[in-house]
């Protein structure tokens, strides 16, 4: 039983069959990256993981109790966080700001009459929020106004907003899409030490190889809404289906 | 000091200062003089409404400027404190303390319920769903329920009331234990006259209460999370946090302060009628907290005092006083000059605010508190020129909203 079981997943735009009859099991503790060609459901994958999205049919069981029919947040309070493809931020808060916020919410859960405290007061929410902004190499720009942020500092302070939740499961969506090669290895390295430092299951959706191959444990390649293998790293590549499906459009 | 940071404890101190001095500041040219008679602002009933709007438009300002929800109905909250105030005075006594306490309460309970309804939606569909609420209280104050309103003659207080507390002696005006609201001292100096009223200051003291809570809910983690959620509701709710409590509190907190309002407007004059809910006074609300700058602490106080200033002084500016300010000059000249303020005066006084409300919407998103800003932020660059840098980074420091 993995963490995370997904079966026989449905779901129809229309006349668009996105998602056809997936089943999914990502293992605890594991980096398990989910890659296909553009269009072949990723996301919408990942929008019925966390309550964006109800499937037709099928069930998604997290932790033994399934999440469909839950609201986005009480989803993120069992311990899923997502990155999304285009990052959601609170542009108009400081970067500071952004992190604390889901300090709050991991510490007070989702509501909390806090009105007359001053945030001033809060001690440890501010230094985790220190700590992870730290972590990211953003600290000194946390008095920044997040929407002023370059696309990359953004996409580091969703990741950064998601981790300090310590999450059981990290889902991310194409975390490193429109980031420069330098910060594609940041990245890496982030991820990586975060993984290394606490207990984490991420599942991540990919474009670039180089991310996939060099965090990966297990691959699923999906096509056309439909899972087609998953597989270990070392024998994704050979593997004809894959090739077939995916691996001639985009060169690895 | 009294749990703000320093920056926050001026900006109170000054509040507290404007308000406890009004009868003095508001009354700068003497009595009986040209000017004075046009301009002198510092009588109880006008200041009185400068407090109280100032409430109203704080606690509208909690919504709309921390969550950026646009309550286009937010005068029904001051009609039913109104009515609740007046209600009180008719079934107890004539002391506020119940009839405020009430409005609150009553203004409370019925920003539940709208609110529960109204946040099911966001942007335009919540203005037009609270709007609809406020012209339903408006409408059903007209006709089903007149026992309780009395329709259009306006609820007011008879001889034949209950008033069940209130024994022989007891005074027959609002009064605080006894304190009556239209004590005034009278006092003279020089050619200058300062009405100290008891009611202006319990509206000044209410006042001051508000803006302080506003300030610590500003600058809580709730408010933080109200800001959040005008930023981007979507990471808000994947970031497990529920948005729709913190919008219904934050509604209910401004409902409530509308009530707070309300009854004062009722322990001043102890009468009120439908019209206090009719749209235009939802509209009004708005204006006056874009006008002073949504989001900002002072912006509501600015915005409501000028607007009541305009409505009560402006307004009353006629030909004949024209004639009087420019009967110096020659003739031509002065008709000259009469036909230009003219239009902008008096009855025109919506056009002075029509035209200020677009200068600030165009060139002041921030309304007046940013032109404030800018125009501080100008002087002190000059008077800094040389170690600029530090000066404007301090100056520009975005950590916290702008006072
Ligand atoms: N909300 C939606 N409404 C209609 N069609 C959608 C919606 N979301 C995704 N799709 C369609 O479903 C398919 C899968 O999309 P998506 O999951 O975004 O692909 P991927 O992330 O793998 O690139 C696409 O053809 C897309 O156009
Ligand atoms: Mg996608």
């Amino acid at each position: 039983m993995g963490i995370l079981e997904v079966k026989g997943v449905n779901k129809r735009f229309g006349g668009l069959q996105a998602l056809g009859d997936v089943n999914l099991s990502v293992k605890e503790n594991t980096v398990h990256a989910i890659i296909g060609p553009n269009g072949a459901g990723k996301s919408t994958l990942l929008n019925c993981l966390v309550g964006k999205l109800i499937p037709d049919s099928g069930s998604v069981m997290f932790d033994g109790q399934s999440v469909l029919g839950r609201k986005p947040h009480e989803i993120n309070q069992m311990g899923i966080s997502r990155v999304f493809q285009t990052p959601e931020i609170f542009a108009d808060l400081t970067v500071l700001e952004n992190v604390m916020i889901p300090c709050f919410a991991k510490r007070d859960g989702a509501f909390r009459m806090h009105a007359i405290e001053s945030t001033r007061h809060e001690g440890d929410i501010i230094a985790q929020a220190k700590a992870i902004l730290s972590d990211v190499s953003m600290l000194e720009k946390s008095e920044m106004i997040a929407s002023s942020l370059s696309r990359g500092d953004k996409r580091r302070l969703e990741m950064a907003m998601c981790l300090v939740q310590e999450p059981r499961l990290l889902l991310l969506d194409e975390p490193t899409a429109g980031m420069a090669r330098a910060d594609t290895n940041n990245t890496i390295e982030l991820l990586k030490e975060i993984k290394a430092k606490r207990d984490i299951t991420m599942c991540i959706i990919e474009h670039d190889m180089h991310v996939v191959f060099s965090l990966a444990e297990r691959i699923t390649v999906l096509a056309q809404g439909t899972p087609l293998v998953e597989e270990t790293p070392e024998n994704i590549k050979g593997h004809p289906k894959v090739r077939e499906a995916y691996l001639g459009e985009a060169q690895v | 000091m009294l749990g703000l940071t320093s920056r926050d404890f001026t900006l109170f101190a000054i509040v507290c200062a404007l308000t406890l001095l009004a009868p003095i500041i508001l009354n700068p040219f003497p009595t009986g003089s040209a000017l004075g008679a046009s301009f002198n602002a510092g009588y109880p009933a006008l200041m009185q409404r400068f407090a109280i709007f100032g409430i109203l438009v704080v606690g509208f300002n909690i919504l709309f400027g921390l969550t950026g929800y646009l309550s286009f109905g937010h005068a029904a909250f001051l009609g039913v404190g109104s009515y609740a105030a007046v209600w009180m005075f008719k079934l107890l006594s004539y002391n506020i303390v119940p009839a405020i306490v009430l409005s609150i309460i009553v203004a409370g309970l019925f920003s539940v319920v709208i609110g529960y309804v109204s946040l099911r939606r966001s942007g335009i569909y919540f203005s037009i769903l609270t709007l609809a609420f406020a012209q339903m209280c408006y409408a059903l104050a007209y006709s089903v329920f007149t026992p309780l309103t009395n329709g259009e003659t306006g609820l007011q207080v008879y001889t034949s009331d209950p008033q069940v507390l209130m024994s022989p002696g007891d005074p027959v005006v609002p009064h605080l234990f006894g304190l009556q609201m239209n004590t005034a001292e009278v006092v003279r100096v020089g050619p200058w006259t300062w009405t100290f009223e008891v009611g202006y200051y319990l509206c000044a003291i209410m006042l001051i209460a508000a803006f302080y809570l506003s300030i610590r809910i500003f600058r809580s983690p709730f408010g933080m999370m109200l800001r959040a959620i005008k930023s981007n509701q979507t990471r808000m709710n994947y970031t497990g946090l529920n948005s729709r409590p913190y919008t219904l509190a934050a509604f209910i907190i401004s409902g409530m302060y509308a009530g707070l309002a309300g009854g004062l407007l009722a322990a001043m004059d102890p009468l009120t009628g439908a019209e206090r809910m009719y749209w235009t006074a939802s509209g009004e609300i708005v204006v006056m907290a874009i006008l002073g700058g949504v989001g900002t602490l002072i912006g509501p106080v600015v915005g409501s005092g000028i607007i009541k200033y305009l409505e009560n002084i402006v307004s009353k500016i006629n030909e004949n006083i024209l004639h009087q300010w420019f009967a110096a000059l020659p003739d031509g000249l002065e008709n000259v000059l009469i036909g230009v303020v003219h239009p902008f005066v008096g009855e025109g006084w919506h056009l002075t605010l029509g035209l200020l409300f677009m200068v600030v919407v165009i060139f002041l998103p921030g309304g007046l508190v940013e032109g404030g800003q800018r125009v501080g932020a100008m002087f002190s660059r000059k008077s800094r020129n040389a170690s600029g840098v530090e000066a404007d980074a301090a100056a520009q420091n975005p950590n916290t909203p702008a006072e």
